[in-house]
């Protein structure tokens, strides 16, 4: 919404700077996006007389002018085609920034001749495209005087960015009544319009609606001015408009933008003698079509409200008018329609159709239903003013919507909800101010322009902001315990811990989009349609990710296509197995590439199973749970090496975490070289800590008798796995055998195909006495014993 | 004696002379081994009178320990070389880089909700966390954002496809419909705080389809604009690690709030980064106001006893406003270069006692 200084003080009497007026504006909610003071902005710009303009000596499109800027001569080159003796222009000296480029004039030489400064069009100025020739000013112009002055544009421009609730403020008017209840000013009264009619209105208008629809446009009221001479509006309208950002057009179409913008009632006129019979609002049907006063044409639907008469449709109700009976210059009748189109409708129908326009604005917001007459009326008097001409009376079809309500309002609401301490009779006056009607312990009344105050909480608003939120006193929070208390549930905890223990792994957080495509959603599992987006943002992000991998591997991609060579991120975040809450779950997942940096050590990164396998383990140990009872199975997803990769279960039923190297099949359709390895724990899955009666932890229990080891390699089939022979070798013996752990596998020479090699080294324990030689050779035998039933094979010699 | 003498110096001249560890070695045995010069002399000593052996023996035993004093101190000396040559000989280019370590960063998004919780939760506030995909009703309906209104189109907000009976879910776009699931599950007072994942139909230079907000609620009998502000101002200057901040409450609108205000915060923008706490620069932060009596109601509770203020604000824009990251889009890029630069160090947790940051 934009308006100037002089505008607003049509209404509004004060003395205010505009500087005070555009603070005030945004401490009562109608937020200052900027002022812009033209006459600052060009000061340097000035009237200059061009006492002579010759050819250039060595260019013949330019002219060498001489320029009485009314306290010298100066010498100019200047390459418009109407530089000519004797005309008045508007003179910026060297050293001058140019407001449409931004850049400082120099003094300079053009083609061998000096220049000492610039005769400007209209888009040098910032004030429009135009840029075929210089400004050309009035010959009585005065010579040194600013141009600002000269122009008329020595009004500050003031746009403020609306919030949707306030349609009393898409006028200016509504404006200056905010400013009112702050006593910056006064608001200066209403003149009262008595309009004579001199004829009855010969346009008949009508309301075709459904009971579905009625509320579409609940009035319609219209009058025929006669006999109007249309032309050109009076310079201070035109100015007016054009300091907002509107180009005049003609009396008639400037009158009802001035109101429009003045009184926030939107108006349309049309050239009655092009109107065949009836004029009527109904909704419009989906074959039809308009050719609307942008130009363009519009499909419509049966949803929009139209105004027609008997040739057809003629406007978009509370949108845009149409071409075929706008007026013109020869309109001799005008209809002025001011009408009332429902809020809801007429978003939805500039919505459908792309059109924002300042009715829409307006309409879309809500109007004051009581000033349908209102305008119809000033519009008329402006143009009786204007375009002379004799006014029909008025026609209504339909009623204005009722919004007359009350509200049981207590003032000592402001306090209880704002903290703010002031008197009752301050909070009533405010709201008197602005127009509601009140009384002290009675009920408010709610003025009809203002659609948005509905309850007690509202009216707080009212008087806060006019009383100024500034005077809000900061209160501390009544602590409820003088130690907080910790707030992170556990798997808040166990996200943080996983962040962190992976960054501390060498690893870096990505967040990556929720959604990917479904292709590749595609190669990890896929998702049901429940999980698609209706309107993606692009294609390629159309589906809920039912794991994290695939958008970390497109970061991954992204990083080596930038020349990274070994990348290893995590994300800890969200994903679907379904659209219902509950259905979400959260993974830390990661992925590594890349053997390493070379180095002069020739030592490489690992990058295999057993990397992704101890990112794992890492993340749930970080959350504070063993491991001790998950079993390690070979089933991991398609998206895994099938050879390469695992599963980390609790009982058969619950996964903890997949880890392994990525499918070529994956790498390829990332356009990646493996090996990659990939992770992914689900946090809800791991087993909840549980609960201890105290912090302490488990007594240490060290044995003080000396502790064996013995090694065992077994020849076995190469399918058996290390877990397997652990397992067994474990059983021999659980009391007293601390750790088995394997530290050599051997494939290859020397051994049967088929077969491997393995080696283990168990530790023995004892707690109560040193173990002698048979004891140790008594659980050795009952190890290989075990191994070799269990697993086969035999024990190496 | 003269005898004796002249064995002592020249077995001492050998002994000095002795050039490595073997020529030393040979010295010993031609001096004190079996057969040995000085072990001949000492054997003499058997064969003399007891007054002779009297006035020989110290003469003779003084010989031998002098002579195997002397042959320790040389074999320490040549041991000494022979280990610094053998140093000298190890040495290593220590200019030379190390061997190379991976290198985790936290993403600031984290590091910055790390901190606002370290800084609500000693304010007495939970964090509470709801799905991304939510029912229309929850963000929407709930919150008094009405069906026409413009925040629930398609160009604004995600759908999903609809089910089978019609329902139509949505990307939440804003973390809001969790206060709705939280007054619906719990009575007063309530005083969470919800960090979050949202979504929205925007992408441009400064809008990413999918963005992080924190907004708090606290609902009970009595807390009102006062405390809203005395948190804001509290969490601002504690989060930006400045002495104090100034704060300039604006009116506006929401749906779900009434009265409504944005918040400033005092900055000076006339260098390269934002300084917040001086200047003549105000930058909008954020949006509150008391929770619309209508929400109160609809998520169960009697709004003529309860009331209570919420606020929402971007965790994104903090970090960049914070650490100065320029372009919110970055933030989802995972370009490991922006991540090494703009990231933490997975040890620097945020808390209140070390300071936020480092």
């Amino acid at each position: 919404m934009k308006f100037t200084l002089s505008w607003l003080k049509d209404h509004l009497d004060t003395d205010a700077s505009v500087e005070k007026i555009a603070d005030v504006l945004t401490d009562i909610g109608l937020e200052v996006e900027s002022v812009h003071d033209k006459a600052k902005d060009l000061a340097p710009f000035t009237v200059a007389y061009v006492v002579s303009a010759e050819k250039h000596p060595n260019a013949d499109k330019l002219r060498v002018c001489i320029v009485d800027t009314g306290t010298e001569k100066l010498q100019v080159v200047c390459g418009a085609p109407n530089a000519r003796t004797g005309m008045k222009g508007v003179f910026a000296r060297s050293g001058t920034v140019i407001p449409a480029t931004g850049l400082e004039l120099k003094k300079s030489s053009i083609r061998g001749v000096e220049s000492n400064g610039m005769l400007c069009s209209e888009r040098e100025m910032g004030l429009s495209q135009e840029h075929d020739g210089i400004i050309e000013l009035p010959a009585d112009a005065p010579i040194g005087t600013p141009f600002a002055e000269v122009m008329g544009l020595q009004d500050p421009l003031i746009e403020i960015k609306l919030t949707p609730n306030r349609p009393d403020c898409t006028g200016v008017r509504g404006i200056a009544r905010d400013l009112s209840a702050t006593n910056l000013g006064r608001l200066k009264p209403e003149q009262p319009i008595k309009i004579n009619a001199r004829f009855n209105n010969p346009v008949q208008i009508g309301l075709r609606f459904d009971d579905v629809a009625k509320n579409a446009c609940p009035v319609f009221a219209g009058r025929l001015i006669r006999g109007v001479k249309n032309g050109p509006s009076p310079t201070w309208l035109q100015q007016r408009l054009k300091a907002v950002g509107l180009r005049p057009i003609s009396a008639l179409v400037d009158i009802t933008n001035l109101i429009s913008l003045d009184r926030a009632r939107p108006l349309h006129v049309y050239d009655a003698d092009k109107l065949k019979g009836e004029i009527h609002a109904r909704m419009a049907s989906l074959s039809e079509k308009l050719l609307a006063l942008d130009g363009k044409t519009y499909a419509l639907d049966a949803e929009m409200c139209v105004i027609a008469d008997d040739s057809g449709v003629l406007g978009l109700g509370g949108v845009m008018g149409g071409e075929s009976t706008g007026v013109s210059e020869s309109t001799v009748n005008v209809f002025i329609e001011s009408a009332y189109f429902d809020p809801i409708r007429t978003a939805r129908t500039g919505r459908t159709l792309g059109i924002n326009s300042d009715a829409r604005y307006r309409f879309e917001r809500g109007v004051d239903p009581e000033y349908v007459t209102g305008g119809l009326d000033l519009a008329t008097k402006l143009v009786m003013d204007m375009c002379g001409g004799e006014p029909s009376d008025v026609t209504v079809a339909g009623r204005a919507p009722d919004t007359k309500r009350e509200i049981t309002f207590d003032p000592a609401l402001v306090e209880k909800l704002c903290g703010v301490k002031m008197h009752q009779a301050e909070a009533m006056s405010i709201l008197d101010r602005l127009g509601f009607r009140a009384a002290i312990g009675t009920r408010v009344s709610v003025p009809s322009w203002r659609p948005d105050v509905h309850g007690p909480a509202d009216l707080v608003e009212e008087v806060v902001r006019i009383y100024g939120l500034d005077k809000v006193p900061s209160i501390p929070l009544p602590t409820l315990t003088s130690v907080p208390l910790p707030v992170l549930t556990p798997m808040q905890k166990r996200v943080r811990s996983a962040k962190r223990t992976l960054a501390a792994r060498g690893m870096s957080e990505a967040i990556t989009w929720s959604f990917i495509s479904q292709a590749q959603a595609k190669l990890f599992g896929g998702v049901a349609e429940a999980l698609l987006v209706a309107n993606p943002i692009s294609a390629d992000l159309d589906a809920m990710r039912p794991s994290v991998l695939p958008g970390l591997l497109a970061a991954i991609q992204r990083n080596v296509a930038r020349g990274q060579k070994d990348v290893s991120l995590f994300e800890v975040g969200p994903q679907f197995t379904g659209a219902e809450p509950g259905e979400q779950l959260t993974a830390a997942s990661g992925i590594r590439i890349g053997a390493g940096p070379r180095h002069w050590s020739k030592q490489a990164w690992p990058i295999d199973v057993y990397q992704s396998k101890a990112d794992v383990l890492a993340v749930i140990d970080g959350c504070g749970l063993a491991t001790d009872a998950a079993q390690i199975t070979t089933d991991a997803p398609a998206w895994y090496h099938p050879g390469r990769s695992g599963v980390l279960r609790l009982g058969p039923k619950t996964v903890l975490a997949y880890f392994g190297e990525l499918h070529p099949g994956i790498l390829k359709a990332f356009d990646l070289m493996g090996p990659v390895t990939a992770f992914e724990v689900m946090l809800e899955s791991l087993p909840a800590q549980k609960a201890k009666a105290t912090k302490a932890k488990p007594r240490l229990d060290l044995s003080e008798y000396q502790a064996v080891e013995r090694d065992f390699a077994f020849l076995v089939q190469a399918k058996i796995s290390a877990a397997e022979i652990i397992k067994a070798a474990m059983s021999a013996d659980k009391a007293l055998i601390e750790t088995v752990t394997v530290f050599d596998v051997y494939e290859g020479q020397g051994i049967e195909p088929g077969h491997k090699s393995l080696a283990i080294s168990v530790r023995l324990q004892p707690r109560d006495r040193t173990l002698t030689e048979a004891e140790i050779e008594m659980v050795s035998s009952k190890i290989v014993g075990n191994v070799v039933k269990a697993c086969g094979g035999t024990l190496r010699s | 004696m003269q005898n004796l003498d002249t064995l002592e110096r020249e077995a001492l001249a050998r002994i000095v002379a002795a050039a490595d560890e073997a020529a030393l070695d040979v010295a010993r045995v031609e001096l004190l081994g079996k057969k040995g010069a000085i072990s001949d002399i000492l054997k003499s000593l058997g064969a003399m009178s007891p007054d002779e052996r009297k006035a020989q023996g110290p003469i003779i035993n003084g010989l031998r320990d002098r002579v195997t004093a002397a042959i320790a101190d040389r074999k320490s000396t040549l041991g000494d070389a022979a280990l610094q040559t053998k140093l000298a000989s190890e040495k290593l280019d220590v200019t030379l880089s190390m061997r190379p370590e991976s290198v985790g960063r936290i993403h600031p998004v984290t590091q910055i909700l790390d901190e606002a919780i370290a800084i609500f939760a000693d304010m007495g506030f939970a964090i509470a966390e709801g799905p991304d995909i939510e029912l229309d009703d929850y963000n929407f309906t709930k919150l008094n954002i009405p069906p026409e209104h413009p925040a629930r189109q398609m160009h604004d907000t995600f759908y999903l496809k609809p089910k089978p009976d019609g329902v139509r879910h949505l990307l939440r776009t804003h973390t809001s419909p969790v206060q709705v699931r939280t007054m619906m599950a719990q009575k007063p007072p309530i005083r969470i705080i919800v960090p979050g994942r949202v979504y929205r139909l925007d992408s441009d230079q400064t809008h990413t389809p999918m963005f992080h907000q924190i907004e708090g609620l606290v609902i009970d009998e009595s807390s009102h604009m006062g405390h809203l502000k005395w948190i804001l101002e509290e969490f601002c200057r504690a989060l930006f690690e400045v002495p104090k901040v100034e704060m300039r409450l604006r009116p506006s609108h929401f749906p779900f709030t009434e009265p409504s205000a944005e918040v400033d915060i005092r900055c000076d923008r006339s260098g390269s980064e934002i300084k917040l706490g001086q200047g003549n620069d105000w930058l909008e932060i954020l949006g509150c106001g008391m929770v619309h009596p209508k929400v109160i109601e609809m998520c169960g509770h009697d709004p003529a006893k309860y009331q209570g203020f919420a606020w929402g604000m971007g965790l994104d824009r903090l970090a960049m406003l914070k650490y100065g990251a320029p372009d919110l889009r970055a933030f989802f890029d995972a370009d490991l270069r922006w991540l090494k630069h703009y990231g933490f160090a997975p040890l620097d947790v945020p808390s209140l006692a070390g300071g936020l940051s480092r």
